[in-house]
């Protein structure tokens, strides 16, 4: 039986009429069309489908929406703001932080997450903070150096989790999968 | 893979939660941080009727306190807030320690405590120390609540003595005071399980051992502890190849877990060097 889930993703609050087993990674790419949220492994180890919920980092496969009824969550989607690019979106642009790029929207979600709790981490810290998270073009060293640039070039003191955008009206439902 | 079908609730207080578990606990799986169950459930190795999300408890299950010489843990406290705790760093680091190196980030933030130790997952990594911290669980039910061990509670591979119609509601061990403790793990590259782990805790005085709990993750279907390690490491000197020599052999006769991480002899080889290097670990601290 179908159950209501009210969530806001990036500042937008959406109503929808969900299967209670619907994980939230299909929440957001099959029934609000957010296709940045890249599904991996679907075995909760790849990372490829970070998203932060109340700020808190979560592999969306791992979670049903049901679970996070009422939760605020920011998708790659959320993070440039007014055509700018995020400090780590743009550290990534510039260090050449991916090669294929599938990995990328979880990659930097949850760099988002490591510089939000630790501003200037350590090139250890750095790699032990994205552990989560797997390259299959082993492009790591680049991914470090950007998470390095973002954290030299970010608005020191400013949380790394940007501010949602004033709340906007849910968009025309777009018809569910069947 | 998308999980089977199921019945989802979510009570919203302690006595509804029991109640629900009374009436239809044989058909229905708990759900907390959902980091143990999700990923069965996605697998079809779990296909509960079910699901009682116990998000209402949050607020009252998540804490860690000091009562008398008890510390106390809430069952959905999670691993990310224990590895924060500064009540924990000062008495009972090894749980920190442990915490930081379970799963990685993401998972920290989400998996509870008490959802680790009702998996039983034998390559988690809380239950053994747990087990090397003399912890006990508190069981509640609508009739009532009971306290088990830890030694007695984890019955095999995703097994626990608790009842269906139980939720484990906090965990409990006396600080270990004055005494070193350190968790040290072979871990998964990929998933960050334990293929074996070794949680330490030890006594020392004029430079020798006088007490010790070693609790293995990995190396088995439960959570074990061994009487002949623990009473051999009584009385040896704290230098490397004194505490070698004591952990040789230590889980020799062992039933050991066996898979593409590593063969039963390679699990009880590891354990010999993981016990070696968390004993090491702690007396360095």
């Amino acid at each position: 039986m179908k159950q209501t889930v009210k969530l806001t993703v990036n500042g937008t609050t959406y109503e929808r009429d969900v299967e209670p087993r619907t994980l939230l990674v299909h929440f957001l790419r099959d029934t609000l069309g957010l296709t940045g949220t890249h599904i991996g492994c679907d075995t909760s180890q790849c990372g490829a489908c970070t998203v932060l919920v109340d700020g808190q980092s979560l592999k969306s496969c791992t979670a049903f929406a049901v679970q996070l009824d009422g939760a605020n969550i920011t998708t790659i989607e959320g993070l440039a703001k007014d055509g700018e690019l995020h400090p780590v979106q743009q550290g990534f642009w510039e260090m050449h932080g991916l090669q294929c790029g599938y990995c990328t929207p979880g990659m930097i979600m949850q760099s988002v997450q490591l510089l939000d709790r630790n501003a200037n981490p350590t090139e250890e810290e750095i790699r032990h903070g994205i552990e989560g998270n797997l390259c299959r073009c082993t492009g790591y060293q680049n991914i470090v150096k950007s998470i390095q640039w973002a954290a030299k070039n970010k608005n020191q003191g400013a949380s790394a989790i940007p501010e949602a955008d004033a709340p906007q009206v849910d968009p025309k439902p777009i018809a569910p999968v069947p | 893979m998308i999980p089977s079908a199921f019945d989802y609730s979510t009570p919203a207080s302690l006595d509804e939660v029991l109640q629900l578990l009374a009436e239809e606990g044989e058909n229905s799986k708990v759900l907390a941080g959902g980091h143990s169950l999700i990923p069965a459930m996605r697998l079809r190795l779990a296909q509960p009727e079910k699901i009682i999300d116990i998000k209402a408890l949050r607020p009252q299950l998540s804490y860690i306190k000091e009562e008398g010489d008890l510390i106390k843990i809430g069952a959905m406290t999670t691993y990310y807030q224990i590895e924060t705790s500064d009540l924990l760093k000062e008495k009972a680091p090894i749980l920190p320690e442990a915490a930081s190196v379970i799963g990685d980030v993401q998972v920290r933030n989400w998996g509870t405590v008490g959802g680790s130790l009702v998996h039983a997952d034998p390559s988690s990594d809380l239950p053994s120390v747990m087990l090397a911290l003399d912890a006990e669980v508190v069981l509640k039910s609508t009739k009532g609540e009971r306290v088990e061990p830890v030694s007695s509670f984890f019955a095999g591979i995703l097994q626990t003595t608790i009842e269906p119609d139980e939720l484990l509601v906090e965990i409990r061990f006396k600080a270990p005071g004055g005494k070193k403790s350190s968790y040290k793990k072979l871990p998964n590259k990929a998933s960050h399980y334990s293929v074996v782990g070794a949680a330490a805790v030890v006594g020392v005085a004029d430079g020798k051992i006088t007490d010790a709990a070693v609790a293995f993750s990995g190396l088995a279907e439960i959570p074990m502890r061994f009487d002949a390690l623990e009473q051999k490491l009584v009385g040896v000197a704290t230098d490397e190849a004194s505490i070698a020599e004591a952990c040789k052999g230590c889980a020799s006769g062992v039933d050991a877990l066996e898979d593409l991480h590593g063969s039963q002899d390679y699990r009880r080889a590891m354990a010999d060097v993981f016990a070696k290097r968390a004993i090491l670990a702690a007396l360095s601290k």
